[in-house]
């Protein structure tokens, strides 16, 4: 580890801070208003970070943290904040996330949320989690807000009304897809987050407070009832987690629900590529006891008809990837699928288990590849240009390495800042898939077409 | 006061101007739970000194401060890049509770060996003062053992507003300034303060008082150099655009050194022919004054008639503004009237009480002027005064997008050039290609 040596500071950070996460997470819940316990700062930085990428209003509230309230406490202002973020959005739940500051100074937000409750017993509901940002990263604080909604909401009721999904940090257009998949297996089910709407919506005739759609409170106090979860990933909120009276608890909303109703947690890997996609529609197909619809046995087809078709064009290319743990986890194992060569994984995540889970994807068959958690982008840099590799995948933040090798930069992920749509690409699936091996194949053939003397337009 | 629905400590921040004309609050801390589109002190000192590109940049505290300022101004230099690496010593949970000053040590002495800056600045964020660091005596200990001039920065995020974090970037400016002694030859020498050379700007500008015959010591911190800035101290007038960042400054300087300064914009052809004129008059130099007459004449020659299409295709729309500057505001009314743009909402999210009073004398009766707002205010307004067109940053672009209106993006990422004549023209463009979008016609009925 790097804090064991002489410290080399942080040089173009790979990752974001906790609190984003958390609050990506939270825009994916129905009538919702996040509000970020800290300094002014962190809420306009995240915000500002976000609308850059999904460019759609985001709002997040922020309890303005004062010399104050760092002194004696963040009491005053949070409740404040509850009760302007009540009078301006009239919001159906206020989620809240923590920052470096509040919890340095020890604030009790479940403590304070209650207050607030007790006095004004018509407040909404309140969600809150523990998201410092000198603890894990933006991926941690997704995970960790998920777990609180749930810790916060569920509750038994009915049994097996229907199946619980968790998404990783997905686009939109990749939570639109879960939809349309459980829709097609008339299944009922319980996507969270689910900001496909709130962060890709349409316009409006009039400009609305809290944009429509998300879960709704409803439907995540099911969450309890279900016949199972599906969550999505290995890595989750590994080196998050909520600090509660019995320690540091690091479930996910998968695992709580499991231990605490009996939910049984199904843990898949990110459906990208073939493998990993099949392995998604037989367990569905298996614990709903539907057949895989024809409609994906098609795509499927036209997935593998794709890959004969670009094939060479991408075998034995040397990659480098970057983004969140689960994210370069199953850009991987797809990237194997196509014969791609994995020369560098690099993530910012600091979960620890980054190594151990891409040995488990080489099957004792496969070289490891060289990968670097922790990582910046200086370092991804340094190791790039002796690894000299012919493609670069990942977000828009690499472009810069990606420009001085004078390689193609693929942009998946978040954030695309540099490009629009970052919120309308599609990961997942077959359909996402497919997108994705066009893109790196169409990559490759552009840079042959555009370094030719002649400029062909027919190969 | 203006009627519609505003949180009750910002009522007196909002304002219908009539013909008495009223008193706004402002320089406020914002409002816990309003959704106020400010950022915070750190952010007000990063972006100031940002663009000091042969200085190191050092953000000591937990990866996210680092990680939302990385590269995002669009403020060029013509040498070196080192300002557009970001730095930081990353703090994890150990060093919450051991404390952060081995690692901001370790990292200076790595950065410096590695980047040889000319100087440092080390930005203290909220938690830094908590955990117990010596920020100071670490920089001072790091500049003992390496001979490179370490400015802390005090900039945690909650001890005041934006504002204060102009503040804060200024008094490390001012510790710059004076450290050196190489004098210009020239006859009329004055420093830019406050532009920061987004898209290029300052080039343009700089040219233009090149060609009267001014020379320019040290701009700051646009296209900034540190050692431009030690010798700030040698130059005989310092012109302060966005008066908001740079005025303490400036104030020093005038004490310190007996600097006059100057408030000037170089948005829009009226503010910017005047920053030519004020300079002209300082020096009481005639051949300055008809240099700067005929600058300006050739100028509006070609811009006014280029301007014309716009102004004809524009006649009649309605602007909402809301920016950081103040400063920027009250040249955007001005320069959105000569293509024939009323404004009908304005505001900033750093204006002081002259600025308002400015713009209150400035603007029609019945325009909203606002201190400090927010998305749901913003929106009201915008819809309520029937906006065409909306001049903002990132955080108002979906706001006007999302309701169907123009937008031209005047905020410190932006790729394209406003200031100066050259800019009138694109300012011009961009109003005109957003605001006269077919698109539009989908969304609004």
């Amino acid at each position: 580890m790097k804090e064991e040596k002489e410290y080399i500071a942080t040089r173009n950070a790979c990752k974001l801070c906790n609190p984003l996460g958390a609050c990506l997470a939270y825009k994916g819940i129905k009538g919702c208003v996040p509000l970020i316990h800290g300094s002014q700062g962190c809420s306009t930085y995240i915000r500002r970070y976000m609308i850059s990428h999904f460019r759609e209003p985001v709002d997040i509230a922020s309890s303005n943290f004062t010399e104050e309230s760092t002194i004696f406490g963040g009491r005053q202002n949070c409740h404040q904040a509850v009760g302007n973020i009540i009078k301006q959005y009239n919001p159906e739940i206020i989620a809240a996330a923590t920052t470096c500051l509040s919890e340095t100074i020890g604030d009790d937000i479940e403590k304070y949320l209650k207050e607030y409750k007790a006095e004004f017993p018509d407040a909404p509901d309140f969600i809150y989690a523990n998201t410092p940002s000198y603890q894990g990263t933006h991926a941690d604080g997704f995970h960790e807000a998920v777990a609180a909604t749930v810790r916060s909401l569920a509750k038994r009721t009915k049994k097996n009304t229907h199946i619980n999904l968790f998404p990783g940090m997905y686009s939109p257009a990749d939570l639109r897809y879960l939809k349309r998949v459980m829709d097609n297996y008339k299944t009922n089910y319980v996507l969270l987050p689910d900001y496909s709407e709130t962060l890709d919506g349409s316009s409006w005739s009039e400009y609305k407070k809290i944009p429509d759609g998300g879960t709704s409170k409803e439907a995540i106090i099911t969450t309890a009832d279900a016949q199972a979860s599906i969550e999505f990933g290995a890595i989750f909120n590994k080196a998050g987690g909520s600090t509660n009276k019995n320690g540091r608890s690091k479930e996910t909303a998968a695992s709580y629900l499991e231990t605490t109703f009996g939910v049984p947690a199904l843990r898949l890997p990110w459906p990208v590529g073939v493998e990993a996609t099949d392995l998604f529609f037989k367990t569905l197909s298996e614990v709903t006891g539907v057949e895989k619809p024809d409609e994906y046995v098609k795509e499927r087809g036209r997935l593998i008809d794709a890959y004969a078709d670009g094939h060479k064009y991408v075998f034995g290319k040397k990659a480098v990837i970057y983004g969140e743990e689960d994210l370069v986890l199953s850009i991987y194992r797809f990237l194997n699928e196509i014969g791609v060569d994995t020369i560098l994984i690099a993530s910012g995540g600091k979960s620890g288990a980054l190594a151990s889970e891409i040995e488990k994807l080489t099957m004792g068959e496969m070289k490891m590849p060289e990968i670097i958690d922790n990582a910046d982008f200086e370092e991804i840099a340094a190791r790039s240009r002796e690894l000299k590799p012919d493609i670069m995948i990942g977000h828009s933040k690499g472009y810069y390495i990606a420009r001085e090798l004078n390689i193609p930069l693929v942009r998946i992920g978040f954030p695309i800042h540099d490009r629009l749509g970052g919120q309308r690409l599609l990961h997942i699936g077959y359909e996402g898939t497919n997108d994705l091996f066009e893109k790196i194949v169409n990559a490759f053939i552009e840079k042959n077409q555009e370094s030719s003397e002649v400029g062909y337009k027919y190969m | 006061m203006a009627t519609f629905n505003i949180l009750e400590e910002r009522r007196k921040q909002v304002l219908t101007k009539t013909a008495e004309g009223g008193e706004i609050a402002c320089g406020k801390q914002s409002t816990a739970g309003s959704v106020s589109q400010r950022a915070c002190v750190f952010c007000g000192s990063r972006v100031v000194l940002y663009p000091i590109a042969d200085a190191l940049h050092l953000i000591h505290g937990p990866v996210g401060c680092a990680a939302y300022t990385w590269d995002i101004r669009g403020s060029l230099s013509s040498g070196p890049q080192l300002h557009r690496l970001s730095f930081s010593t990353d703090l994890n949970e150990k060093d919450v509770v051991f404390g952060g000053e081995k690692k901001l040590y370790q990292s200076l002495i790595k950065l410096i060996e590695t980047y040889q800056p000319k100087a440092a600045f080390v930005y203290s964020t909220c938690i830094v003062g908590v955990i117990g660091d010596d920020v100071k005596a670490v920089c001072k200990k790091v500049e003992a053992e390496t001979g490179i001039t370490v400015l802390p920065v005090m900039s945690e995020g909650f001890s005041g507003t934006k504002k204060d974090g102009y503040k804060a970037a200024c008094d490390a400016l001012e510790a710059l300034v004076g450290t050196g002694n190489e004098r210009r030859n020239g006859k009329y020498t004055i420093n830019i303060l406050g532009d920061f050379n987004l898209a290029g700007e300052l080039w343009m500008l700089a040219g233009y008082y090149r060609k009267m015959g001014v020379d320019i010591v040290a701009s700051i911190t646009g296209d900034g150099r540190i050692d431009e800035i030690r010798h700030a101290h040698t130059a005989s007038l310092n012109l302060v655009q966005c008066s908001g960042s740079m005025m303490n400054l400036a104030k020093s300087m005038k004490e310190k050194y007996g600097i006059p300064f100057k408030k000037v914009s170089y948005f829009g052809i009226e503010d910017m022919s005047e920053a030519l004129y004020e300079v002209a008059r300082f020096f009481e130099s005639d051949e300055l004054m008809e240099k700067a007459r005929a600058l300006v004449r050739e100028e509006i020659g070609t811009l006014l008639p280029a301007l014309e299409k716009y102004r004809k295709a524009l006649k009649g729309k309605k602007a909402a503004i809301y920016v950081g500057g103040a400063f920027k505001a009250i040249s955007l009314v001005k320069a959105l009237r000569l293509i024939g743009v009323q404004t009908v909402v304005v505001g900033s999210q750093t204006g002081g009480p002259d600025d308002y009073a400015l713009l209150q004398k400035l603007c029609d009766e019945g325009t909203y002027i606002v201190d400090d707002s927010n998305p749901l205010e913003l929106s009201h307004m915008v819809q309520e005064t029937g906006a065409d067109i909306f001049i903002g940053g990132v955080k108002e672009r979906p706001i006007a997008y999302k309701i169907g209106i123009g937008f031209c993006d005047h905020n410190h990422e932006r790729k394209l050039a406003l200031a100066g004549y050259e800019g009138m023209i694109n300012f011009a463009e961009e109003v005109y290609a957003s605001a006269l979008s077919p698109v539009w016609k989908f969304i609004r009925k």
